[in-house]
């Protein structure tokens, strides 16, 4: 599948009076992984609710395939894009794969309500997150991480080439976390579009081919993480000072915060090299 | 491939339709509705002039090949359409409070506690003491436009972009007491005779029903629970928070919106016909969840017990009209929802260690 394209078009974004976000542009690569960074209230979360179309631009607009998002049917976009919320509310006593079947919304009509197709698809998408064998549960009673992943099967039941979620990383522990990330990693190379807002930024430097900072709800810098994470962006962008290293596991850029009263950031690698060697 | 629900579930799929049929849904609702029936018909058989349950049928049978004797009059003339009123309002009382319920995600999101009977009530206190008409038509109307009007105010006055749940809550309880302190002073105002025909309205009496004002309200009521099936969708996607509603393609708003009119409706429908009937709204979708345990509230079972409940409140109302003395559907429905809420609240306060909220 060719995931259609998606961009933000001079968009101004922001909840009543108040812009977080003014003139944004924003192109997001056709099958990428791109991940969204930035620190708490830079906008970013607010950038992909509108790539979403929860929340509608005071102007410009928001491009899928060229077309304004607010002008197309919204159960046509809905089989296009898909959107892990932040703050989802499964309905009291709900099982895990009646969560699910739920994500067949859009491609169920008035009296079409459970062809043999959506069935197939809720299957699929409990195996993919391996809930296959908790489907009867109920979603509270599952652990953090499944229901984060419950909420994630939800998302790949309604068959979007265009995954979007918002900080799914949030409230997980370690293992967790890289678990979900693996699971976008393996949805992303079978050919999806898949932007994630995310706080960890080594995180997003492994498993992200496209990142995206941002500050003060502007774009400050894009591109391939290896290129794009230096101690200068970290600091420009979180107002930390710090020590970007490559992981000694994939040899993506990772972050190395330095005590307040240190020296500035000497150069990346010749650092890393002394430590070693001390 | 077949996928574990964690419930029974029938797949149905036929080539213009298919659907996933919840077996004890389905088995509950069709059982409280038949038990509703049942009692409706036992309720025929009530009252001054008493008659055995065979002599009940044997009158309805007889009406349907023409026969026009005093038992039919009696059954099928003046008992049956209060019956049929009795199932069929009660139902809509309880679709309006699944809709409301689930809008609101809050067990106490019902039309009556949000302020529709409170504002229906004003307008026929307005209606018979100020301007001075108590004719059935005039008064249902009244309610009809009261009800409508104070769920609009409601509505705006909850409204900050967008209408969150408890909001519209604590702001229609707002907007019933000070209607309430309204209807107070103007009851104090009127001659008695005048506040006696507001009182007994204000009850909620099904016993003043006739084929005329019923039929119209019944053909009202396909209509919203057609309304109401159409937007079912949209209703359980809401339930999952406005962004997950809108990612799955529903326009959060319209929805809303519509899904807001069709549950005042249903209770306008009621009210203006038999006055406000209390605390089924409230009740039905609740207690369907605990016999059905269905994930949120369903409109299906909550209409389905509505209408089980109204109509043993009528039966009830009809037994003590035999041993004490007539008392209106209304009063039994609020004693009975008194000692539910009183339940649910101490249960709510246990489960959450102390504060109900």
């Amino acid at each position: 599948m060719t995931p259609p394209s998606l961009a933000a078009e001079a968009v101004t974004l922001g909840y009543g009076e108040r812009a977080t976000s003014t003139d944004l542009t924003l192109q997001v690569p056709t099958g990428s992984f791109t991940a969204v960074v930035g620190a708490n209230g830079c906008g970013k979360s607010t950038l992909l609710r509108a790539l979403a179309r929860v929340l509608r631009p005071t102007a410009g607009a928001v491009l899928l395939d060229g077309r304004a998002l607010d002008r197309l049917p919204t159960r046509q976009v809905a089989r296009q894009l898909g959107l892990l919320p932040q703050g989802s509310v499964a309905p009291d006593g709900i099982t895990v794969a009646e969560l699910v079947a739920r994500g067949r919304a859009p491609h169920q009509g008035l009296l079409q309500q459970w062809r043999s197709a959506d069935e197939d698809a809720v299957a699929a998408a409990l195996a993919a997150c391996r809930l296959t064998q908790v489907s009867g549960r109920r979603v509270d009673e599952l652990s953090g991480g499944q229901r984060q992943r419950a909420w994630v099967a939800v998302l790949l039941a309604q068959e979007t080439p265009v995954l979007l979620l918002d900080e799914p990383t949030t409230h997980l522990d370690l293992a967790h976390q890289y678990e979900l990330m693996d699971l976008l990693a393996a949805l992303h190379r079978e050919g999806r579009t898949v932007v994630a807002v995310l706080h960890d930024l080594a995180q997003a430097a492994r498993y992200a081919d496209h990142l995206v900072a941002m500050k003060d709800g502007r774009v400050v810098a894009s591109g391939a993480p290896a290129e794009l994470v230096t101690a200068e962006l970290v600091e420009e962008v979180f107002g930390l000072r710090c020590l970007v290293a490559p992981d000694p596991v994939t040899g993506t850029p990772c972050v190395y915060p330095l005590p307040p009263d240190a020296a500035p950031a000497p150069a990346p690698r010749a650092a890393a090299a002394g430590r070693l060697g001390e | 491939m077949s996928v574990d629900f964690g419930r029974a579930s029938v797949p149905v799929r036929t080539r213009w339709a298919s659907g996933r049929l919840d077996v004890r849904l389905w088995v509950v609702s069709a059982a409280t509705g038949a038990g509703a029936v049942v009692v409706a018909l036992l309720a025929l058989g009530v009252g001054d002039y008493p008659l055995a349950p065979a002599r009940v049928l044997g009158a309805l049978g007889g009406a349907l090949t023409g026969a026009d004797g005093f038992e039919q009059r009696i059954v099928v003339g003046w008992r049956l359409p209060v019956a049929v009123a009795a199932v069929a309002f009660g139902a809509l009382l309880g679709l309006g409070g699944a809709v409301f319920q689930s809008l609101t995600r809050n067990p106490l999101g019902s039309p009556d506690v949000i302020g529709f009977d409170a504002g229906a009530y004003t307008a026929v206190v307005v209606t018979v003491l100020v301007v001075g008409s108590a004719g059935y038509w005039t008064t249902a109307a009244a309610a009809l436009a009261g009800g409508l009007a104070t769920a609009a105010v409601v509505y705006v006055l909850a409204h900050r972009g967008g209408v969150a749940g408890f909001r519209l809550v604590v702001v229609g309880i707002g907007v019933s007491a000070v209607l309430g302190s309204v209807n107070g002073y103007l009851i104090t105002r009127a001659d008695v005779e005048d506040a006696m025909t507001v009182g007994f309205w204000g009850a909620g009496s099904l016993a003043r029903l006739t084929w005329a004002s019923v039929l119209p309200a019944l053909a009202l009521a396909v209509c919203v629970a057609l309304a109401c099936a159409a937007l079912a969708p949209a209703l359980r996607r809401l339930e999952m928070g406005d962004d997950a509603a809108v990612a799955l393609g529903t326009r959060a708003g319209p929805a809303r919106l519509g899904l807001l009119v069709v549950g005042v409706a249903a209770t306008a429908l009621v009210t203006a016909a038999a006055g406000p009937i209390g605390f089924v709204a409230l009740a039905a979708p609740q207690v369907a969840r605990r016999l059905t345990r269905s994930p949120g509230v369903s409109p299906l079972s909550a209409a389905a017990t509505g209408a089980a409940l109204l109509a043993c409140a009528h039966l009830a109302s009809l037994g003590v009209a035999q041993v004490f003395r007539p008392v209106p559907v209304g009063l039994v429905t609020v004693c009975l929802g008194g000692a539910y809420m009183i339940g649910l609240l101490v249960r709510e306060a246990r489960r959450r260690g102390g504060a109900p909220w």
